[in-house]
């Protein structure tokens, strides 16, 4: 290539310091008319969602990505932005949409705004009215989306609507005697298909006008349809429900949900922001507290715990294999770096099979029988999850100090041993500080990346043996990570708020461990330099 | 060792027969530690071997080691209808893959212009990446898999379940760590070859992918291969977002497979594990020596 742009086209300005083949040009010129179809394009579809916002930032963000590369100084970003790009969308945006979540109370039964929650009351608590019409329907689907097409028994004009859009007049129905059988962009079922997806059909309730006290049609056997009308009735003014055949007025307090006077509440609620609750939550409900007093402490020492024990294996078999007479090095180093060769899940669920108390072969053939329960008993799995960690993480470290050890000129050791220092000396006082500083960026890296090692105790045991006396589903292995994973995904009360507001104060201790030992390492290279 | 004999006759001055408490000081006690290490770290992949050439299922079946040789396992997971094993891994190998080249490609942009260039705001650039890299995209998965759905619904091929929609989520993961450590390997590239071709006339574009790209080239290995280990692995985000088990990636599929480890099919599962990590193992072994000499920055002049 670079022959090429050099014998093509001298730029007719003369020799210019940065003159530019057309082959990059072009290949330049192509990416950016890529990337700005599909931006268009996006911005379309969110003009069409009525979504401006958003539309407006892809189009700006377009626009100074073509000004960033047609321009001939900004040099620095046209190198950056490919990767700023997806940084801020999917690590800042998400980060502070994750801490925007932190102050709401997200979660089960509050996931969705108060008119949706409004309507999904309403359609739960429906019944079917007593002197209902029959209405003659036909099942029909758009795109996978059921729909109802219903004749009005006494207009005898047709209506199509589904789950979420209310009955519409089709004017242009075929009929079939008095009961309409197609509408134009709408696929009828034929009776297997209705036979096929009863279970959606039946479940299937459309509003029967914009207001959601007017109920829904819903039908038992895809060919006729009743009325139903709520036992609910929302109060659109007071922004009130009332059960009309108990009476009894929920009303809304500011809490994310209907309540009663006797304190009852209509689930689903809606999602508001709720402030520093989960955070004052978590630091004052004691059966919270508790679990995360604990699950922080074990996270340090699991993250520290590991670090240290890789990197002391690792570098006790680098300085090992640092002997020029030594035999057989090549086939020492292949057989120790498979571990890390081989996918760490993978290993994992191997070392869960081994591990199972009964039948794993750890117990049944090492132990010879014996019943030690390395993933059942609390201490014992803290134990067993170090153990499988440091079989995954030392050869790495093992590749670390092997490189940063080579890496130590021999002039060094050599004018230490002149001045006398002696193996120990040499290596306390010249290599260890050395080696310290050239991997203190990869000891950080690893803290980091263990404090957060999701797949090891998740996968491994779960983040068990399950704790019993805590409410949240936390497990005596479970590091703070899996801890959120779980309040989050897992039980009957997913409280996206309250994991959210755990993410975010594990991301301070995080952040503030990285940036303290940042300016550590920075320190620690002037020793180099 | 005297300094005289260091600097007359280091290395004739072994003697020929050494007795074995010599032997033991110099070499030997080295030959200890790496077979017990060794051991340590072969065993479990031996008992994996084993089982997947055992055609009994269970796990307690695969107990005696290489008792029983067969690759009737091998069959089992390939042929099984309710888990899709061969989807899974070309759906995997494709994301590993893709991830992988972009990942470093980005990475080595960024790490160029934060080592080559002087720019405002580049110190604080470095740390805020680093920094940001701290937390963890798993923290984000509910952030993330209510962003995919938004994505979906204006453009579904890049949103929910779909392998773009993953690919590009582990891309924004990635950068940071990436660019971390490949800024700290081309610092020790040295600044003279640049000035030299700009003197040459090449401008800046043709420096990084003629020149920097080929030199840096152990430290691109290096990280496209923990790229490609980190998605291979990953099963949190994938989990999450991939949702019909034909789109699955072999950790999704796999973890879902052995839930429960007493009741599974565990040869089969031994036997697709076998196949999931010959790949990786193949093109680790592959690129060692790259790795060896790469992986700490500085270690290669």
């Amino acid at each position: 290539m670079a022959q090429t742009s050099t014998t093509r086209r001298p730029a007719s300005r003369g020799p210019a310091p940065d003159r530019q083949s057309v082959r990059s040009l072009l290949v330049k010129i192509v990416l950016l008319g890529i990337v700005d179809a599909i931006s268009v394009y996006a911005a379309f579809a969110l003009v069409l969602q009525d979504n401006w916002v958003v539309a407006i930032v892809v189009l700006a963000v377009t626009a100074l990505v073509n000004w960033i590369y047609f321009s001939r100084r900004l040099i620095p970003a046209k190198y950056l932005t490919p990767g700023l790009i997806f940084l801020a969308v999917f690590q800042v945006f998400v980060l502070l949409y994750t801490g925007y979540v932190g102050f709401t109370n997200y979660g089960t039964g509050h996931n969705g705004t108060k008119q949706q929650a409004v309507s999904s009351l309403l359609a739960s608590s429906l019944q079917r009215v007593e002197d209902s019409p029959t209405y003659p329907v036909t099942v029909v689907d758009r795109l996978g989306e059921l729909g109802l097409l219903v004749t009005d028994p006494s207009t005898g004009e047709a209506y199509v609507g589904t789950g979420d859009e209310p009955l519409a007049a089709v004017p242009d129905a075929e009929f079939e005697g008095r009961k309409a059988v197609s509408a134009p962009g709408w696929t009828s079922l034929s009776f297997q298909d209705v036979i096929a997806r009863t279970e959606e059909i039946t479940a299937l309730a459309v509003p029967y006008s914009d207001d959601p006290n007017d109920g829904a049609l819903r039908t038992p056997d895809g060919s006729n349809a009743y009325r139903y009308l709520s036992t609910l009735e929302f109060d659109e003014q007071a922004g009130s429900m009332t059960n009309t055949q108990t009476g009894v007025v929920y009303s809304d307090i500011g809490t994310g949900a209907f309540v009663a006077e006797d304190g009852s509440e209509l689930r689903p609620g809606w999602q508001i922001t709720v402030g520093f609750d989960n955070f004052i939550r978590a630091f004052t409900e004691p059966s919270i507290r508790g679990p995360l007093v604990y699950v922080t402490i074990w996270t340090f020492v699991f993250a520290i715990a590991s670090v240290f024990l890789c990197f002391a294996l690792g570098l006790l078999l680098a300085i090992t294999f640092q002997n020029a007479r030594m035999r057989g090095v090549k086939y020492y180093r292949l057989l120790l770096v498979l571990p890390y060769a081989f996918p760490a899940f993978l290993s994992i669920l191997v070392w869960k099979g081994m591990m199972n108390e009964s039948f794993g072969f750890i117990n049944q053939v090492i132990f010879g029988g014996a019943d030690i329960p390395w993933l059942t008993d609390p201490s014992l799995a803290k134990v067993s999850a170090i153990l499988v960690n440091v079989w995954l993480g030392f050869p790495y470290m093992f590749l670390i100090c092997t490189g940063a050890l080579q890496a130590i000129p021999e002039e060094l050791t050599e004018a230490a041993t002149m001045d006398g220092a002696r193996g120990w000396g040499v290596f306390r006082q010249i290599k260890l500080p050395l080696l310290l500083s050239t991997t203190a960026p990869v000891l950080i890296a690893s803290f980091a990346f263990n404090f957060n090692n999701f797949n090891l105790v998740y996968l491994l045991n779960n983040g068990g043996p399950r704790d019993t006396t805590t409410s949240l589903p936390v497990g005596h292995t479970d590091l703070l990570i899996s801890m959120v994973y779980k309040v989050a995904f897992t039980g009957q009360n997913r409280d996206y708020g309250l994991a959210s507001a755990f993410s975010i104060l594990i991301f301070l201790i995080v952040a503030a461990i990285a940036v303290i030992s940042f300016s550590r390492t920075k320190a620690l290279e002037e020793i180099q330099r | 060792m005297t300094t005289t004999e260091l600097r007359n006759a280091p290395r004739a001055s072994a003697p020929r027969r050494r007795s074995f408490g010599r032997w033991f000081g110099d070499t030997g006690w080295r030959h200890l530690v790496a077979i017990v290490v060794s051991v340590f770290a072969v065993f479990p992949l031996l008992f994996v071997l084993s089982s997947a050439l055992n055609p009994n299922g269970t796990l307690t079946g695969s107990n005696a080691l290489f008792s029983r040789i067969g690759i009737d396992s091998f069959w089992r997971i390939l042929a099984d209808p309710q888990n899709p094993y061969l989807l899974w891994f070309g759906n995997t190998i494709l994301i590993a893959s893709v991830t992988a080249v972009a990942s470093t490609l980005m990475g080595a942009l960024a790490a160029y212009a934060f080592s080559r260039m002087r720019f405002t705001g580049r110190r604080f650039g470095l740390i805020t990446i680093v920094v940001i890299q701290m937390f963890p995209q798993l923290l984000g998965a509910v952030a993330i898999f209510l962003m995919m759905s938004a994505i979906g619904d204006v453009f579904p091929a890049f949103g929910l379940n779909t392998h773009i929609g993953l690919i590009m989520v582990y891309l924004g993961g990635a950068l940071g760590v990436n660019t971390y450590l490949m800024y700290g390997f081309f610092n020790t590239v040295p600044v003279e070859i640049d000035e030299a071709a700009k003197i040459d006339g090449a401008g800046h574009a043709r420096i990084f992918f003629t020149i920097i790209l080929r030199l840096v080239a152990p430290i691109l290995a290096v990280v496209a291969l923990l790229s490609v280990i980190a998605s291979f692995s990953e099963y949190l985000i994938a989990s999450v977002l991939l949702i019909d088990p034909e789109n699955q990636t072999l950790a999704v599929g796999l973890v879902k497979l052995v839930s429960n480890p007493r009741y599974a099919d565990w040869s089969a599962f031994s036997a697709g594990a076998i196949m999931a990590a010959i790949p990786v193992v193949a093109l680790f072994l592959a690129l060692q020596r790259y790795i060896v000499g790469g992986i700490t920055a500085g270690a290669v002049k």
